[in-house]
Parts: structure tokens; sequence; C-alpha cells
């Protein structure tokens, strides 16, 4: 996306073992995030989104494992590191606001001891009072009240909850945020209440962001670009705005069309057929069965992701032709 | 932690207290045979002869009361037993059974709650360090040994600890809580003590720290899937920090739980292994009372295992809610 992109992900497979078949949750991902960017990845559930967000901290457990590919921060390569250096490089560089922020926090600890502690881990310098201080300043930066930091995890709403974690992301000021729907299990208007805080504070401290979750809705007003995700692949990319104008993929086409519109009155339109699962993928392009645009092509070919346009690529037979990219 | 909420904890420990005694009541009078004339048919087995033996039954049957109306057997036993005066030992009359019980407490209290604590946390951390992935593989063999130990009965424990370290190789003293006629304390009576309740106490700590480390190993793999866990460790935060902070202060919550229930169960459930180590604790005294039919110490011993019972459950409530913050407000 840019010169000097801040996260590179190359050809990244993960793989969950189920019995001896090994199930490809993320299949040769490749994608690249500048310094500051926010990025949104879409996908039905099982599209292996959470599992890549999981991925890019190293924090995926077996049976999940990582197959192959490279992941490069500030250049420096996640999957080479050893335990005690991916133990500095988690949440100094890439912080994680984890789905269900509900159960995000240890229930018998005061929020000020589940901050404090993450400094601590990382900077062992750090006075009692100046963490104190942090913690303090970190709250009201995300619209909490400093008494907070004295309540267990119980004794705060869902939002709270969500706000302890958006500061707690924050507090080493990480190059990368990870969110993984951060907003899911909150009610409409605290999402949009929390979200606004999320980019407030990721803008603030410069962070990039990759945000993942299917409410399109919450992505049209979060991110710059959205990815699509399909059975472990990435099969769509483009700049949010020209996502909504003119989507290209057959699948992001009928994802915006299934959006209900207020403008129009016309009955939900949905996705016919279900997401294949992850252990018998049918050949070829693995969106085939569910596409109304589908060609012979399609049935046997898997085909690659394109650069049709500068900053969109797609992954489909039918675009690549309307493009003209292909030989 | 309110006021009201400790009120109620201890109506409720009251109320199970009431209920035991009315039970404690009812169910030795519903056994068959007579305590007096099983006392009679004692001496009379050693060959003692006794005159006038149906005057006897009648002169005891009148002074222990059990030609009274049951009611008023009853509301005389309740009133007898909350000021703790539990009667008189039959067998060993005319002791009180409260003075019988308050000399075999103390040797209880300090094999049982000593061992049991010890199994306790030995098994907890066992168990917790079976469900930890970053745990040396050695530490996984020990799974099966411990479901085998926690299979064994106590009893069957003491026999072959018996047998193993004290009848072949002569080590340790077959029973007994301590040399010569009285426990004395100074060092040298501390290590004796130390030295006869080893066997028994390693028989208690051997059964029950396979349950305690089973217990441990379930609780901490439903810990170790929660978010919080992931978390603690995308935070970096050190491996010793995520597995005491965070999966076993978790983990530890239903254990304790289970520990105040073990506490006061502990007595009853090592009748037998105080029976084979002659160990003169209340177990011992449950055990003879049985033998001799001796209704007033075996209601007084019952009714304190359902004191320590309630009074442990007592005890966990009021200390939970600082181990728990979520109890805290109900």
């Amino acid at each position: 996306m840019i010169d000097a992109p801040l996260l590179s992900i190359n050809d990244l497979s993960v793989s969950y073992a189920i019995g001896n078949e090994r199930a490809r949750a993320v299949d040769g991902l490749s994608l690249t995030l500048g310094a500051g960017q926010r990025l949104g990845i879409v996908g039905e559930s099982g599209s292996g989104k959470s599992t890549l967000a999981l991925a890019l901290m190293r924090l995926h457990k077996p049976p999940a494992m990582i197959d192959s590919g490279q992941i490069l921060l500030g250049g420096t390569d996640i999957l080479r590191l050893d335990q005690g250096a991916l133990r500095k490089f988690r949440w100094s560089e890439v912080a994680l606001i984890p789905q269900g922020a509900m159960n995000a926090l240890n229930p018998v600890i005061k929020v000020r001891e589940q901050m404090a502690d993450t400094i601590r881990a990382h900077r062992r310098d750090m006075s009692a009072r100046d963490i104190n201080k942090r913690i303090d300043e970190l709250l009201v930066r995300v619209g909490l009240s400093t008494s907070v930091a004295g309540l267990y995890p119980h004794e705060l709403s869902g939002g709270m909850k969500q706000r302890v974690c958006i500061a707690l992301a924050i507090v080493l000021e990480p190059k990368l945020i990870i969110a993984d729907e951060p907003t899911s299990a909150l009610d409409v208007v605290v999402q949009r209440v929390v979200i606004e805080t999320l980019k407030d504070v990721q803008a603030q401290i410069g962070a990039a962001m990759i945000m993942i979750g299917h409410d399109m809705g919450l992505m049209a007003q979060s991110v710059d670009h959205l990815a699509v995700m399909y059975a472990g692949r990435l099969v769509d990319q483009a700049p949010i705005r020209e996502f909504f104008r003119r989507p290209l993929h057959p699948y992001s086409q009928l994802l915006i069309s299934s959006l209900p519109s207020p403008d129009e009155t016309r009955p939900l339109a949905g996705i016919p057929g279900m997401q294949p699962s992850l252990l018998d993928l049918p050949a070829g392009c693995a969106f085939h069965p569910r596409c109304p645009l589908v060609q012979p092509i399609c049935r046997e070919v898997m085909p690659p992701l394109e650069t049709v346009e500068p900053h969109r690529r797609v992954a489909c037979h039918v675009v690549a032709e309307a493009y003209n990219v292909r030989a | 932690m309110s006021w009201s909420y400790v009120l109620r904890r201890i109506a409720m420990f009251f109320a199970v207290v009431l209920c035991a005694v009315t039970v404690n009541f009812i169910v030795p009078r519903l056994a068959p045979g007579d305590p007096t004339a099983a006392v009679l048919e004692q001496l009379l087995s050693r060959g003692q002869q006794v005159e006038g033996a149906a005057d006897i039954v009648a002169a005891y049957r009148a002074r222990f009361g059990l030609d009274d109306p049951m009611i008023v057997q009853y509301l005389r036993y309740v009133g007898n037993t909350l000021t703790l005066d539990l009667g008189t030992s039959i067998s060993y009359f005319p002791q009180s059974v409260t003075s019988q019980i308050l000399t075999a407490l103390p040797w209880t209290i300090g094999l049982l709650a000593i061992s049991t604590v010890i199994a306790f946390g030995l098994g907890s951390v066992v168990g917790a360090l079976l469900a930890w992935p970053g745990s040396p593989h050695f530490v996984r063999s020990f799974a099966p040994f411990l479901m085998v130990l926690s299979a064994i009965p106590y009893y069957l424990l003491a026999l072959i600890v018996l047998y193993v370290l004290a009848i072949w190789p002569g080590w340790f003293p077959l029973g007994g809580a301590y040399s010569g006629s009285a426990p004395s304390f100074s060092l040298n009576g501390l290590l004796d003590l130390l030295y006869h309740g080893f066997l028994p106490g390693l028989s208690i700590v051997l059964a029950g720290v396979g349950f305690w480390a089973l217990g441990m190993r379930g609780a901490m793999i439903g810990v170790l899937g929660e978010d919080y866990l992931t978390l603690a460790e995308g935070k970096g935060l050190s491996p010793r920090r995520i597995f005491f902070g965070y999966a076993m202060r978790n983990a530890l919550l239903p254990q304790v739980t289970s520990l105040a229930i073990a506490l006061g169960t502990a007595a009853s459930g090592s009748v037998l292994v105080e029976v084979a180590f002659n160990y003169p604790g209340i177990g011992y005294l449950l055990f003879n009372a049985l033998k001799s039919s001796d209704y007033f110490l075996i209601q007084g011993v019952a009714f304190f295992l359902v004191l320590t019972v309630a009074l442990s459950v007592l005890v966990l409530d009021l200390i939970y809610p600082l181990l728990d913050p979520r109890i805290r407000r109900q």
C-alpha cells in the first residue's frame, strides 16, 4: 500500500489438525499494512479471520499450527522469535482487543492490577507511582473515571469492560492494534461510542489497526481499507469507499446487496448456500457453488489474488477477465 | 461483605446444627438393642456375676431418662446439646461425653487438619501442573498414578503404608500417638508426636492428593480456555505470573469449596485410619463407641462431626467473598 509497510504478511497458512486431516483456516494469505492505517477484515464465521488475528501474535493454540509463511512487523520476523523475545514483542509491538471482551479480564483481579502487571512485564524500571499515573491517564483517555481502576471486572458494564480493554491495548503504545470483533457483545448505541473511542486513541498514538468483524456498517465507519476472507483465503481487498461504491468480487457484491437500505423498500437478500467445510473444499474457486457468475474455469482452477487497480486486489476469474489482467 | 450477609450465614449455621441434633436424636433410637442391656451383656460375657440384672437395667434406664416420653427426651436432648452437655458416656462411665470428645479432638484436628491441608496444597499444585502446557513432560506421567491413588480407600492405603514402612522395615511405630503414657511438651515430645503421626498422616495425604490433583486439573483445563488467559499471554506476562495470578488463582476457587467440606468430613472419613494406627482421635473414639453401643458417645461424636462440617462451611462462606470478588455483592 505504501513504500515501507509496517506489517507485511507473506503467504501465511494456518491449519487445524482434525484427526488425520488438516483444515486450512488461513490459506496462503498475503497483505501489507502501512503505519497508522486501518484495515478491516470481514468474512463469515469460520472464514479464518480470528485465526489470522491470533496467529499475528502467535497466540494460536494447538491444534492450530502455522504451516508456512512470514509475518514481518517493522522488520521483525514474528515467526522466528524465541519465547523470551516473543514475550517482549507481544503487547509492546502488537496489542489485542479480544473477541468477547466480556471474559477478557481476569475476574479476581482489580482493573488497576491487570493494567499494572502488563506495564511491569515490559518496563522494569517504571516506578509504581508512574505506573499508577499512567493507568489513570489512560482510563480518562478512553472516557472512564479513574475510580474504575479500583473495581473488579464484574462491577463494570459491557461497554466499560470494552473501554478498559482499549485502555489496556494502548498501555505500551503498540505499533499495531488487532481488534477482533471488538463490539460484538455490545448494543448498537454503545458499539458506536466504543468504536469512536477506539479510533481516537488509535489515531492519537499513531498505531495501525486491524479490525476484524462481520458488521459491514461498522466497517464502513471505521476503516480505510477492507479485506474479505472466504474459506481461509483473501478474495477481495479495496479502499473502503471504492469497495462500497463498486464492489468487484461476486461475493463482495452479494455482501453489499444483502445490507438493508433505508432508502428503498425491498425484501432482505441473503447469499444462498453455505460456506463450504474447510475439510472438503470444492475444486477451483471455493465460492463457485454459490456464485451467480460462475464459469466453467471456476470449477477447475483456483483464481489467484490479482491487482486489478491500484490498491485493489481480487481473486476471481470473471473479474480478472473483465480487467483483462490475464494473458 | 455486609452484616446481613454474615448474620444470614450464622443463622444458617444454627439451622443446620438444629437439624443435625434432631436427626442425631432419632437415628440411634431406631437401631435395635438397648444400651444398658448391652453393657450388662458385656459384663456377663466376661464371666462376671450380675445379680438382679433386671433391677440394674431399670435403674440405669431411669438414671439416663430412657423411660421418659420421646418428646421430653428430645427437648432435654436439644437443650443439653446446645449447652454442650452431651451426657455421660455409658462405656466410660462416669466420664462425660464432652470430656471424652475434648480429649480426642486435638489429636484428630492435629492429624487430619494438617494432613488434609498438605494433601490439598500438594494436590492442587500437581493438578495445576498436570493441565499446564508449559510443565515438563514427566509431570504428565503422574496422572494415572494419581488416579490409582485417589481410587484406593484410606484404610487400605493405611494398611499398605503400615506394612511397608512399619511392620516390614521397622522404621516407624505400629500405632499410638506418642511414646510412654502421656505426651510431653518438650522438643523431644514434639518430635515423638511427629514420628508417630507421620504414617497415619502419610496415608491420609496419599489418599487425598489424587482427589485434589484431579479436581484441580479439571478446573485448570476450564480456566486455560478462558479469554483472559489468551489475553494474559498476549500481554507478554511471564509464564509464572500467568500460572499463579491468572490460571491457578481462578482454578483454585472451586477447590476451596471442596476443601471446607473435606475438612469437615475428614474426621469421619478417616475413622478407619485412626483405628488402623490406634490413633487416639475422634474416629477411634467413635469406633469404640459403636462397638459398645454407647448411645450418648455415638450421638456426641456424630454431633461434633456435623458441627465441624457446619463450622467449616460457615468459615468458608465468610472467607470465600475475599477470594472471589464476584460473591461479595449479593
